[in-house]
């Protein structure tokens, strides 16, 4: 089983993500459960969502305490979480963020960071700082565990028309092509 | 004979929210009153959408506040239609004398609870508190584990709802957060399917509002004065004997849907790994995924537990429960709600009383978790097992255990 | 200024933990935390006919001696008042992330 924690901001659809992700995996033959913890809805509070994969059935649908990948889409919630909380070991990190690693502080238990500026892409291509579909194309690039075209072929079925299409297809793509993935050498112990 | 190929079942994935949108409309609803209260919001927006895509072609009814929207329904079901809302927590508190209404007018109707824990204190995330302090009005009650489960028991209900012996309002719990907002694949029936299962509406034979033949719905009765108590009685008696055949109903419900889809849930209660069982879980709604999977990791260690899943929570099934529990020496219930009259959990409650008319009486604690939208986890029921497995040595009922406490 | 008092103190710490839930301690949220882009004010252009004070929706427009400010803390970047100035003064640059 395979467990990701999506952390973005009310409205920046962190949750849809979660779903169209979801939809993607189930379309590749995999079991997936996708549940989303929020409180109030309004715009800004930090959101979680919660994505669980398997080659069998998945019954528990309680919250993920022990990611295997963490997927933030927004570029400040890590400053109102803790994003690595309970993250298992050698596990994955995605961030949208315009830093280059180097002025980061990876999480010691983190093996694999894929970092994309999502939020100067999705102003181009949205002209609105919408990353949630640049970061599922991010997350297939840095993972590998969902394919481009699964997660197309999830967005075409989803409620998106016309421009709305377009836009977010684009963005799996360039979310895709333009993140840059990096492997932590094992650190040594102290 | 010609075969006839069973066309693949379309697979979506869609949470909860969006499965009893689809349920309503392939169960031919003919009416709908809404409003929003989360975390049920984004049902009401589906059907909203149904509707506006042509997919449910049912009369959408927007009023000012859930008191209205149960009064409307009142009004549509007494005129022939078959009817659809959800709601929960405040929104359930504000439609609560319609509520009452509902099951004494014998109106045959589906009303989804998205269930939230009641505030105070405040909260909007998922608890049985809501639907557990309206469980003594008369409604069915079924409380369903998975996101398909909700989609097939509430075209279920309809058929519940509106069978002659019955005649009385179900309630369709899911709950709040994990099943409204939770996604998983689930499989669509056809409309076909659907056609083939639930009969064309039949809800107002018995009282209507027909100017051809005028009639006072619910006249004042009984007491002293007037018809005198033994009416109120035969009525009462009769919503009663309505609840005793809802059981059978709602087993016969789940045979015919199981054989026309090919899928099968338990309708009253599902045991799962029980018999060899020394101890048992009992659990209620989607908490019962994390059950399992605690029962299995312990049994992998070697310790012999199952668990009992309640369905169909009102009317509560004696029977079954009793025959489920019956050979196990100790049983830890599992609630998502508070029953302030004896700080125990509801469905214990229930559980000890119908444990009363069992061959062999177990020992039995109560233990509430999962309040307010906390989690319950496989760790939770982990440290049920091993309570519930002290209990089997010495026997001692210890207190309730709140499961959150510490966390 | 009078520093009697004419009524008491609500004294929290008299109140059991498990009576009921009230708060006591003021938090304020700060929206400034989630923008990705804020409005900078030409104080050459600005001729404080407060268009954008009165559109802000959170109210977060500043008034100094010769020009309308932002106040940062709580400013979401809506970009409401660089598109509602008449005299075009505020403009909407990127959020360092």
């Amino acid at each position: 089983m395979y467990e990701i924690r999506i952390h973005g901001r009310g409205g920046q659809g962190a949750v849809l993500a979660g779903s169209i992700l979801a939809a993607a995996m189930v379309n590749e033959g995999n079991y997936v459960v996708a549940v989303p913890s929020f409180g109030f809805e309004r715009r800004g509070a930090p959101v979680a969502s919660f994505l669980r994969m398997d080659t069998r059935e998945i019954r528990q649908m309680t919250n993920i305490y022990r990611p295997d990948c963490v997927l933030c889409i927004d570029p400040t919630v890590g400053r109102a979480v803790n994003v690595f909380d309970g993250i298992k070991d050698g596990g994955t990190w995605l961030q949208t963020t315009a830093k280059p690693l180097s002025e980061f502080q990876v999480h010691e238990k983190v093996a694999t960071v894929g970092l994309c500026d999502a939020v100067k892409i999705a102003l181009e291509i949205f002209k609105r700082p919408i990353t949630n579909t640049l970061m599922l194309g991010a997350f297939a690039r840095t993972t590998g565990l969902v394919s481009l075209d699964a997660l197309r072929a999830a967005v075409e079925e989803s409620d998106f028309r016309d421009a709305g299409l377009k836009q977010n297809l684009l963005a799996l793509e360039r979310g895709y092509n333009e993140t840059t993935v990096h492997r932590i050498e094992k650190r040594e112990a102290a | 004979m010609s075969a006839v190929l069973k066309p693949k079942p379309k697979a979506i994935v869609c949470d909860g929210n969006e499965a009893a949108a689809w349920a309503v409309s392939l169960a031919r609803v003919d009416m709908v009153a809404v409003y929003p209260i989360t975390p049920q919001s984004s049902l009401v927006e589906y059907l909203a959408k149904f509707v506006a895509d042509g997919k449910l072609n049912a009369e959408i009814v927007d009023v000012e506040g859930e008191h209205s929207v149960l009064s409307v329904l009142h009004g549509g079901a007494l005129a022939g239609a078959r009817t659809y809302t959800g709601t929960c927590g405040p929104g359930l508190a504000f439609m609560f004398e319609p509520y009452l209404r509902t099951p004494g007018l014998r109106m045959p109707m589906v009303m989804s609870i998205v269930t939230r824990d009641t505030l105070t204190p405040q909260s909007v995330w998922g608890g049985h508190q809501d639907a557990m302090s309206v469980r003594e009005v008369g409604w069915i009650q079924l409380y369903c584990e998975t996101v398909q489960e909700v989609l097939d028991t509430t075209i279920m209900a309809y058929k519940v709802t509106e069978h002659r012996d019955v005649m009385l309002p179900v309630n369709v719990c899911h709950d709040g957060n994990y099943l409204s907002y939770g996604a998983a694949r689930v499989e669509l029936p056809s409309q076909e399917e659907v056609d083939a299962f639930l009969p064309p509406p039949s809800v107002n034979w018995h009282a209507a509002l027909d100017p051809s033949r005028p009639m006072a719905v619910d006249p004042l009765t009984g007491g002293s004065g007037g018809p005198g108590p033994a009416m109120f009685v035969r009525y009462r008696k009769g919503q009663c004997s309505g609840m005793q055949h809802a059981l059978a109903a709602i087993e016969a419900a789940h045979e015919d849907w199981a054989r026309i889809v090919g899928r099968r849930h338990a309708p009253l209660v599902e045991s799962y790994r029980m018999d060899d069982a020394e101890v048992a879980l009992v659990t209620l709604g989607s908490m019962t995924g994390a059950g399992k999977d605690a029962v299995d990791e312990a049994r992998s260690r070697g310790v012999r537990v199952g668990l009992v899943k309640v369905k169909t929570y009102r009317p509560f099934p004696v029977q079954a429960i009793a025959k489920a529990l019956s050979g196990v020496k100790a049983v830890g219930v599992v609630d998502r709600s508070v029953s302030f009259g004896w700080n125990s959990g509801p469905l214990y409650q229930d559980v000890i009383g119908a444990l009363q008319i069992a061959a062999r009486r177990p020992a039995a604690m109560s233990f509430i978790g999962g309040l307010a939208g906390a989690d319950i986890t496989t760790d939770h029921f982990g440290r049920v097992i091993e309570r519930v497995q002290a209990l089997t040595q010495d026997g001692q009922v210890g207190e309730t255990v709140w499961l959150n406490e510490r966390d | 200024m009078s520093t009697r008092q004419s009524y008491p103190m609500f004294d929290s710490s008299q109140v059991p933990g498990d009576l009921c839930p009230i708060a006591t301690k003021l938090n304020p949220m700060l929206p400034g935390d989630w923008r990705s882009m804020k409005p900078v004010v030409d104080r050459a252009k600005c001729v404080k006919c407060a268009v954008c004070w009165l559109y802000c929706p959170v109210q977060c427009v500043v008034e100094k001696a010769a020009w309308f400010d932002i106040n940062l803390a709580t400013c979401k970047g809506c970009g409401i008042c660089a598109n509602e100035c008449p005299q075009r003064a505020i403009s909407m640059v990127g959020e360092g992330a």
